[in-house]
């Protein structure tokens, strides 16, 4: 008979349980921590809505059962709906990653129809000024409009908050907020410094002390809402002594697919160079996930070095995040240095000081746009 | 959901949290919980007891589930209450109205 514990978790056993389709680098918003690429504009031969199905069915046969629709913003694609129906047919459960803007309720109404199970909405603060400022567009009115829509019909709703250094003093006028709302579990989901978030690091990167204030708070508000709402809050890398089990390991669970079909590991890993990304349009997906030398190339333990090599915490964290790796020290192969045990640690520990010290000029947000937009401003 | 005491009696009717998507997967071979970006794949018994909480009473879910296992009937009700009070903790039952 079951016992407490009981419950055996899924390690994949080879499959990728978690597909994301990233359908689109277009938004309308211009966060300045956005996790697309610096130069996302090159990617826009987007897959067609036939191209999509397929990857769907595909990925459904490699055992695929948990489905990301994300983007830049999702609700540009004009056939969402046909895609979310297509994915209920096939028996995964489909998760919409949004912004918000342009989920009208006749919209929400057909993704419902369609099969959709459940809606994660970003917010960014509980302030209407602060949160169009950063967002760079008028968009917190629309967004608490959208929030009451999705649970009046009914989803399940996830509201994920980016944390950073402007609005992780807000965690308790946050909370209630959300509280207000009714939402089922609200993420507090301090930034991964990568693309345009690297860009802003040093604007974006919060103090320990903040993170502790916000962390006692999330404490407090976890042990009152208990059974209402479920809260994640996860002390950032930078400010631990050891690297993210990231994405449960190279090639262990995680399939992304870019919007112009490319197969990734994980959704930055576009910036490890030397790799190439085969995409959808040239190969099954059976063979990007099973063959494919980019995932194989860091799956397992076989590609790492010391000190990762002989460490007795790597089948618990993987080395940590390849692409940090890269970013950081310049070699995707070394340990994430967010690790106290990286000869690289020094980088994480001088970034956070640097974006600490009280005497460094503060800089404007650089608000994340396409290159082309100021070379079409500047032909007139 | 938060002021339900945590044991369970006889008459009380378990269902699954709506929150989650309880379903078999054929790739997995067993039942699983679906929920906002997570999965959790059940044992046979865990399976076998939740795809039975769909508004049934736990006494008739005992003396069911004492017909099919393979065990004391004193050790399969035990079993019973310990998972459903457990699975109650986790969110993924409430009592029906």
């Amino acid at each position: 008979m079951p016992r407490d514990g009981s419950v055996v978790r899924l390690d994949g056993q080879g499959k990728p349980l978690w597909l994301v389709l990233e359908l689109t680098y277009r938004c309308p918003l211009a966060c300045p921590w956005c996790s697309n690429p610096v130069e996302f504009e090159k990617y826009d031969n987007e897959l067609t809505t036939g191209e999509w199905k397929r990857v769907l069915r595909e990925g459904r046969e490699l055992g695929a059962l948990q489905l990301g629709f994300t983007g830049g913003e999702p609700m540009l694609r004009k056939d969402l709906e046909e895609l979310v129906g297509e994915a209920h047919r096939l028996g995964y459960y489909t998760n919409l990653i949004t912004s918000g803007i342009g989920l009208a309720q006749a919209r929400l109404k057909a993704l419902k129809d369609a099969g959709l199970n459940q809606i994660q909405l970003s917010i960014q603060s509980s302030e209407r000024t602060m949160t169009d400022a950063l967002v760079g567009a008028r968009a917190f009115d629309l967004k608490l409009k959208v929030a009451r829509m999705i649970k009046a019909y009914g989803f399940p709703m996830v509201l994920n908050v980016p944390v950073f250094r402007q609005n992780i003093d807000l965690a308790a006028d946050i909370l209630a907020m959300a509280e207000d709302i009714g939402v089922d579990y609200l993420e507090f989901a301090n930034i991964q410094y990568y693309n345009w978030a690297m860009v802003n690091r040093d604007e974006l990167l919060p103090s320990r002390e903040q993170l502790q204030r916000a962390e006692a708070v999330v404490q407090q508000a976890r042990k009152r809402l208990q059974g209402k709402m479920i809260i994640y809050f996860v002390i950032p890398d930078y400010f631990e002594e050891r690297p993210k089990a990231c994405m449960n390991g190279w090639g262990s669970i995680h399939l992304t697919i870019a919007p112009d079909g490319a197969a990734l590991p994980c959704q930055e890993s576009r910036l490890i160079t030397g790799l190439e990304f085969p995409t959808v349009r040239e190969k099954s997906l059976a063979w990007l996930w099973n063959e494919s030398p980019t995932f194989r190339k860091f799956r397992g333990a076989g590609w790492m070095k010391e000190p990762c090599a002989s460490c007795d915490e790597k089948e618990k964290d993987f080395g940590g995040c390849r692409c940090q790796a890269m970013l950081l020290t310049g070699d995707a192969e070394n340990t994430d240095p967010a690790c106290a045990k990286s000869p690289h640690h020094h980088l994480i520990e001088q970034a956070v000081a640097r974006a600490g010290d009280p005497e460094r000029v503060h800089q404007p947000l650089i608000m994340r746009r396409a290159s082309r937009e100021e070379l079409e401003v500047t032909l007139g | 959901m938060i002021n339900e005491p945590a044991r369970f009696a006889p008459q009380d009717r378990p269902v699954v949290n709506p929150l989650y998507l309880f379903r078999w997967e054929d790739t997995q071979q067993a039942w699983v919980l679906l929920y906002p970006e997570g999965v959790v794949k059940l044992n046979d018994s865990a399976g076998e007891i939740l795809r039975r909480c769909d508004g049934r009473t736990v006494a008739d879910l005992v003396s069911e589930l004492q017909g099919e296992f393979d065990a004391e009937e004193r050790e399969v009700e035990t079993g019973v209450y310990k998972f459903l009070e457990a699975s109650h903790a986790k969110g993924w039952i409430r009592r029906q109205a």
